[in-house]
């Protein structure tokens, strides 16, 4: 990957998610987090009034930064790295990432792209933005 | 310019305020764990030979005893700062400056800090927005990330 080869608008690869009641209770324990509203549907719905089994916000935010990480490779790295978790998703949907490239510097050899976590309605529950520097 | 009708001194004198800081040190084995939980495509995060970017949640967490949950499961707070006159608080924004991946074996120092206490007027009320920034450095004082997490009372 060479900066001069990239171009405003360029797109990165999309990828589909369809997180389980495993892969959910997985991330949440690798990552130390014992909110029940990702484990457990009765409280869930009951207590905290949620249709289902939240989707948590920070695993959405690792799908965008995976977005740029697989894109870019080996050829540069995340130096800034943001999102915000605008609507809540909930186990059984399938959600999309991807991203696009809003911003070029070939001076200082850094790109930033746009990111976005959507629904299967095509709403954006999670827009993010980070600036890679490129090793070329 | 902020609006401060509901934040008394008392509530802006938090601004600045630092919590005791905390030391981890990152294993490969919890590396792993979470690139195989979040499926990562990368074998160097497979390998745990290198941290994802999003691994520093709740990285610095401090495990606490069962009888420390609250119903929800969530830590009773043990984090600092004002009693707001706003109760409702969700998440706001999130933003990390990475300055080095995170490799297995680091010794990683936290300093979590009340960065701005301001308030806004939203659409259905006032809002109470709080800054913090999570500074991370590792044990000859370089800085390896900096978080900065923005909560919104309502």
């Amino acid at each position: 990957m060479n900066i001069g080869d990239l171009s405003l608008g360029d797109v990165l690869p999309e990828r589909e998610h369809c997180p389980s009641n495993v892969s959910l209770f997985l991330y949440n324990a690798a990552v130390w987090n014992p909110h029940r509203i990702h484990y457990d549907e009765t409280y869930t719905k009951d207590q905290e009034g949620h249709p289902e089994i939240v989707i948590d916000g920070p695993l959405q935010g690792d799908w965008l930064a995976q977005c740029v990480a697989n894109w870019v490779g080996d050829f540069g790295e995340i130096k800034r790295f943001s999102y915000s978790n605008r609507r809540a998703t909930y186990l059984g949907e399938t959600l999309c990432s991807g991203g696009e490239i809003i911003a070029i510097d070939e001076g200082n050899k850094t790109i930033r792209v746009e990111l976005w976590v959507k629904n299967s309605e095509g709403e954006v529950t999670t827009p993010g933005e980070a600036e890679v520097l490129l090793f070329q | 310019m902020n609006q401060t009708n509901l934040l008394s001194e008392a509530h802006l004198s938090w601004i600045g305020h630092e919590d005791a800081p905390i030391e981890i040190e990152v294993s490969r084995r919890d590396i792993i764990k979470y690139s195989m939980a979040t499926e990562q495509k990368l074998q160097k995060y497979l390998d745990g030979d290198e941290a994802p970017l999003m691994f520093i949640f709740n990285l610095f967490a401090q495990p606490v005893p069962m009888d420390q949950l609250r119903v929800d499961g969530l830590a009773k707070g043990n984090q600092k700062g004002p009693s707001l006159p706003l109760k409702r608080v969700m998440a706001g924004g999130k933003e990390v400056e990475m300055f080095r991946p995170i490799k297995p074996g680091d010794k990683l120092i936290g300093v979590n800090r009340i960065k701005n206490i301001y308030e806004k007027s939203g659409k259905q009320g006032p809002l109470i927005f709080t800054e913090r920034e999570f500074e991370v450095k590792d044990q000859t004082g370089l800085p390896v990330f900096t978080e900065t997490e923005t909560s919104i009372a309502r």
